[in-house]
């Protein structure tokens, strides 16, 4: 399997990228590790004109702290997230989380960015982010903004990213002290989530629960109320929509989404 | 006379290795050689729907895209005179034929309706988007239930019948069969459709020569049997072809024989009067490569309170998939082996095979015996928890005592030697049944989530069926050349098993020539026109007893003319393996090397091998896995295996077949399904989603050695290149049900999914609650 | 057409390829280094495993635009001058850790890239590290073996080899 043909540009800095973007249209997709992007143009389900690969901007890459975020530059890859020091010790769920992406090779190709910008409901990432109360930064020809994970993504593979728009960084809250869980089920190690839930103090964020990444905020208010983990992890599918495959129906997803959630509560990470 | 040890049942490293290793196999896809310049590439368009007719097919843009020199269509092999293939055997129903190129229907997602030949490799799969197919719906009949029913119609219109055939007479049924049993068990199980997924997919390279004669690079699991399929696919004669065997990236029974993209390509090649080559993506390989299994069993079993089995009847119905194949056959390889390795008084099985609106089912790994075993071992344990009975202790009392002359079951099957009983105590001792048990009773007691689950199988299976007429058999030749080397010729066609090593490691052994010096070759019908290829676990037994037995009469031979040049008696004369040379007896330093006899005159022998019948291996595993109640989700973790398949040559590579045939068996208990949706599409035609096992879900093996050797051939050996795939799957799937059956489930069909493990406690749980 | 330049198994490379052109695709049809083959197309099954500037990636899925200014090991150019094979593809070897060898050259670089990162593999980091290789022959068993053995003749390895057998 192959993509479609299409035209190959290099952005050297990201407002080259954004120049492109504006310059090609539509027509054009960003490339930064290509693991979200290229296995859809092989079975050309995304056949763009043009890829303007980002790759190799240094401005985009990096882990940094800013305050009490850290910061981390779009084309950071899986792996560099996986063995960050900083994130290890300053935000651990993200440092997991990467880790549980795909396997070895993908971790070695795929971005942050690019699994945010992708959107996928089961991916480890966009859930994580929306669990840490994150942001992402996003650079349009109009200047950069600040989008919250909860306003990030509005449906499966589809965020508020406009197509002129570049996602250049993300930003998380820094404390290495807040308790965190995190369970995603597989049936095979490289697997997407049947559905996954991340969980960093008080908020609770599943996969494959429904068209985005969502939170579970019935089992947070409950928490919130003084329920224990228990009882609050029983409301965990409330207000989820969750879709069914051959490997698991709606109520399966559900009963999987309370029983992991209390998991995840009490801090067990797998 | 120096003895040297035998190199026989030593771990002997393979010799194929070190080009693998390094620059990578040569594969069909990588096959470079001059009769293959400037191939063209061929692309199949293929149906995007189960049952359709097809109104109309519009190549008209695909022949304007960039380097695309042809498409052809059923019309066009139609013009060349080809035509339908009728099914493999004269009991199948004969309307049921599959066209090269699909003509006026399609009847499974995946079927080829057009040919695309370009240029370049890149060029194909964007012309292939260009081909413009209207498809008039037709009702898709997804299921065995669907064919039977004949509420979605026929798959062949003039076929009369979804059934393509049966084996054994339902009709003969005895209504008596459970008389005097205390305990009858019923139950319906499937043994699913899995893919045989060869890492490498289907791929071939085809030439013409100025003298008119095909040559075809096909992957396959014996030229000979290819040559066949594809001269009869193309109506050709054998002398105008030729097969060449490259590397083969894997198997399990789905290479036999050609497929009809490998006629077509052929074809095709003739037509443009250039070579052509053809690679299929994993997506086709899934959706076109025959699938395995896909049988649904109704088992009933019955006896005595103490566990002694009196009566078991097994009720088949095979899914061929679109067009009947191997599949339709398989049935009838389950039934031969019904009891399994137990001594039942009163069995009965009979089979139905039905087409349906999927792809073609084939040979895997096994090929019917594993759903006997299934089936056999399913129902042992169905009864011993019915009769509140040790499921090791059910079987002890049931197993057939250990014989050494051959013991003939009710269905015809001549089991050679066995020795089940001692099979499952080296299994049970090794895995400490008892402690495993104490620990099971532990973690029930405590109502810990992840709750321990034993599994056993004991399984007998049939191997080494014959490549000619006559007894099982095959031909092996071995030629000693002047400078101290030797070329063996095999009529197997070894596809990771390691034959060039152990082949050697015979001739060796026999005329004491280092087995770097041998060279071992197959797969090319110029050098090997007959022969049987690799496929149930015959080859040791049959081309490697062939081989020795050529090695032997070689040295015959040799011994004339070692007497003629040392002028001396022949049977004054001994062969020194540690030299290599004839000398007299009682006078070593009268010699001669046994490769200086080839000096005036070429020394060769071509031998047949001939076996009194087929063998029996057998053997028992132990599985234990863990379940996670709240979830549903299995976790194996040890599994422990007796596989007796006689005497051990290399044991190196007899445990990479076990280990290998282990790993598929219990990946279709717990993990992998080939999945269609009601209208028969297929959800599972990537690797992305059909759950192909990765290293994370499997556990080390613990493998016990035992040999009880047959008496078939002068080697002692059995086959082993299924063993592990039979035993594997009954014991991990009794080790997960084993594992809730505190909490009252019984039967969890295959693969024991995580929905599927929890809906069953949910069921039972609730039953229990009522 | 776009140039890359780039170096694969120590060698410097140049060519015009059509953007689209896959990283495994260049290796094989341009450079004639056939190792790496393509098991899966949809990032699966690993057996297009090569190293990019040492880190093991599937070349099915990356381009070989994306290549250029990297370096690419294959297979191929884990065999020293003299023919020596790594300490990988001769643990491969010696514990029976390839059958039908499609996967093998796949498995070997992603071992490789495994065991830089992790000279002290356990037998689940082993297994974890190769999750994204198949093999459908060896039931990975002896796939585990190998890279353990590697792991310990890479750090001055402890275990002693088989004992010759002496009368």
């Amino acid at each position: 399997m192959i993509p479609a043909s299409f035209d190959y540009e290099v952005a050297d800095s990201a407002a080259h990228a954004l120049a492109l973007l504006a310059e090609r249209g539509e027509d054009a997709k960003l490339l930064a590790g290509g693991h979200s992007l290229l296995p859809m143009m092989k079975v050309r389900l995304a056949q763009p004109a043009v890829l303007i690969d980002i790759a190799r901007v240094p401005e985009l890459a990096g882990i940094r702290v800013e305050g009490d975020e850290v910061v981390i530059g779009a084309t950071t890859r899986h792996a560099d997230l996986a063995n960050s020091e900083l994130l290890k010790a300053e935000v651990p769920i993200l440092a997991y989380a990467a880790a549980q992406v795909g396997d070895p090779q993908i971790r070695h190709r795929g971005t942050i960015g690019g699994s945010l910008a992708h959107a996928d409901p089961s991916a480890d990432l966009p859930m994580t982010l929306l669990a840490l109360g994150g942001s992402v930064e996003i650079s349009g020809p109009s200047g950069v903004r600040v989008v919250g994970a909860d306003d990030f993504f509005t449906g499966p593979f589809e965020s508020v990213l406009g197509p002129d728009e570049l996602l250049s960084a993300v930003r998380v809250p820094r404390d290495g002290s807040v308790r965190w869980g995190y369970q995603k089920f597989v049936r095979r190690a490289n697997d997407w989530a049947i559905v996954g839930v991340a969980a960093y103090g008080g908020r609770v964020a599943l996969a494959s629960m429904g068209g985005t990444p969502l939170r579970a905020t019935a089992t947070e208010e409950a928490l919130k109320s003084g329920a224990s983990i228990p009882d609050a992890a029983q409301l965990a599918a409330e207000g989820t929509s969750p879709g069914y495959d051959f490997h698991a129906d709606v109520d399966y997803r559900e009963h999987l989404a309370r029983v992991l959630t209390r998991r995840a509560l009490e801090g067990k990470a797998g | 006379m120096s003895m040297r040890g035998s190199i026989l049942g030593t771990r002997v490293l393979r010799t194929e290795d070190p080009g693998f290793l390094s620059t990578g196999g040569v594969y069909a896809e990588d096959v470079q050689d001059e009769r293959l310049a400037g191939a063209c590439y061929v692309h199949f368009v293929r149906s995007t729907v189960a049952h359709a007719k097809i109104s109309g097919i519009d190549v008209s843009a695909a022949l304007e895209a960039p380097g695309v020199l042809a498409v052809y269509t059923a019309r066009d092999l139609a013009d060349a005179g080809l035509k339908p293939l009728p099914p493999m055997m004269p009991n199948m129903n004969q309307a049921m034929k599959q066209p090269l190129l699909a003509g006026d229907v399609v009847r499974f997602v995946g079927e080829p309706v057009a040919a695309v030949v370009t240029e370049e490799m890149y060029q194909g799969e964007d012309a292939i988007e260009l081909v413009d197919v209207d498809y008039d719906i037709l009702p898709a009949v997804a299921t065995m239930h669907q064919a039977l029913s004949g509420e979605r119609g026929l798959v062949f219109a003039d076929a009369g019948t979804n059934v393509v055939c049966t084996f054994g007479d339902a009709s003969a049924s005895s209504p008596d069969l459970f008389d005097g049993c205390e305990v009858v068990v019923s139950e319906v199980i499937q043994n699913q459709r899995v893919a045989p997924a060869p890492m490498e997919s289907r791929s071939g390279a085809a030439a013409w020569g100025e003298d008119g004669r095909l040559t075809a690079w096909i992957p396959n699991q014996g030229a000979q049997g290819t040559k066949g399929a594809i001269t009869g696919m193309l109506g050709l004669k054998p002398e105008d072809v030729r097969i060449i065997t490259p590397d083969v990236g894997g198997a399990f029974g789905a290479k036999f024989g050609a497929d009809t993209e490998h006629a077509v390509l052929c074809w095709v090649a003739r037509q443009l009067g250039r070579p052509a080559r053809w690679s299929e993506t994993r997506n086709e390989n899934l959706l076109v490569m025959p699938h395995g299994r896909a049988q649904e069993q109704k088992i009933t079993i019955g006896g005595t309170k103490d566990g002694t089995v009196l009566a078991y009847r097994i009720e088949i119905t095979q899914d061929c998939g679109a067009y009947p194949k191997a599949g339709a056959f398989l049935p009838s390889l389950t039934r031969l082996m019904t009891p399994g390795p137990y001594h039942i008084p009163r069995a009965e099985s009979w089979s139905t095979s039905v087409v349906t609106n999927t792809t073609p089912v084939g040979a895997y790994r096994g090929a019917g015996r594993p759903e006997a075993a299934a089936a056999v071992d399913r129902a042992i344990d169905l009864f011993a928890d019915a009769a509140g009975v040790d499921p090791a202790d059910v079987r002890r009392k049931n197993l057939l005592p250990k014989f050494t002359e051959p013991h003939t079951t009710a269905f015809g099957a001549k089991y050679d030697s066995g020795d089940y009983a001692t099979a499952l105590e080296k299994a049970l001792a090794a895995a400490d049944y008892p402690g495993l048990l104490a620990e099971q009773a532990k973690r029930r007691a405590s109502g810990d989530p992840l709750q321990l689950g034993i599994g056993l199988s004991s399984y007998v299976e049939i191997t080494g069926p014959g490549g000619e007429a006559g007894g099982p058999n095959e031909n092996g030749t071995v030629e000693v050349h002047p400078d101290g080397t030797a070329t063996v010729l095999t009529g197997t066609s070894p596809h990771g098993q390691g034959h060039q090593t152990v082949w050697a490691m015979l001739v060796s052994e026999e005329l004491g020539i280092p087995i770097e010096k041998i060279t071992v070759k197959w797969g090319d019908t110029d050098l090997v026109p007959k022969g049987g290829g690799t496929g149930g676990s015959r080859s040791l037994q049959l081309g490697g007893a062939a081989v020795q037995q050529a090695s032997r009469e070689l040295l015959d031979v040799a011994r004339e003319r070692a007497a003629a040049a040392l002028e001396a008696a022949p049977a004054d004369l001994v062969f020194d393996t540690e030299t290599s040379a004839f000398s007299v007896k009682g006078d070593p330093d009268v010699s001669v090397p046994l490769s200086s006899l080839a000096e005036s005159e070429r020394l060769f022998v071509r031998s047949v091998f001939t076996a009194p019948g087929p063998t029996f291996p057998f053997g028992s595993h132990v599985a234990v896995v863990e379940v996670d109640t709240e979830t549903g989700k299995v976790f194996l973790r040890r599994v422990v295996t007796v596989d007796d398949a006689g005497t051990v040559m290399n044991p190196l590579l007899a445990e990479g077949q076990r280990h290998g045939g282990i790993a598929q068996g219990a990946a279709q208990a717990f993990l992998e399904e080939v999945v269609y949706d009601d209208d028969g599409n297929p959800l599972t035609a990537t690797f992305a989603d059909y759950p192909f096992l990765s290293a994370t879900e499997v556990p080390s093996f613990e493998l016990v050695d035992m040999e009880t050797p047959t008496s078939y051939n002068p080697l002692g050996a059995k086959g082993i290149g299924e063993a592990g795939s039979i035993g594997a799957t009954p014991a991990v799937q009794n080790a997960v049900i084993d594992a809730v059956s505190h909490l009252g489930v019984t039967h969890i069909d295959m693969p024991t999914s995580p929905q599927r493990v929890w809906r069953a406690i949910v069921a039972a749980s609730g039953s229990k609650e009522a | 057409m776009t140039e890359i330049k780039l170096t694969v198994n120590g060698t410097a490379r140049s060519d015009e390829v059509e953007p689209r052109l896959l990283l495994v695709h260049y290796l094989r049809e341009n450079l004639g280094l056939r190792a790496a083959n393509v098991g899966c197309d949809t990032t699966s099954c690993g057996a297009c495993t090569v190293l990019l500037d040492g880190e093991s990636v599937k070349s099915c899925t990356v381009l070989a635009v994306q290549a250029n200014g990297r370096s690419v090991t294959t297979a191929e150019g884990l065999v020293a001058e003299d023919g020596t094979m790594s300490a990988v593809q001769q643990a491969f070897r010696e514990h029976h850790g390839l059958q039908c060898g499609f996967c093998t050259p796949g498995m070997v670089m992603a071992s490789t890239s495994l065991l830089a990162e992790n000279p002290h593999p356990t037998e689940q980091e082993v297994r974890e590290g190769l999750e994204g290789n198949f093999c459908r022959c060896t039931g990975y068993h002896n796939i585990v073996r190998a890279v353990l053995a590697a792991a310990d003749k890479l750090s001055g390895g402890s275990a002693p080899a088989e004992p010759e057998v002496t009368a």
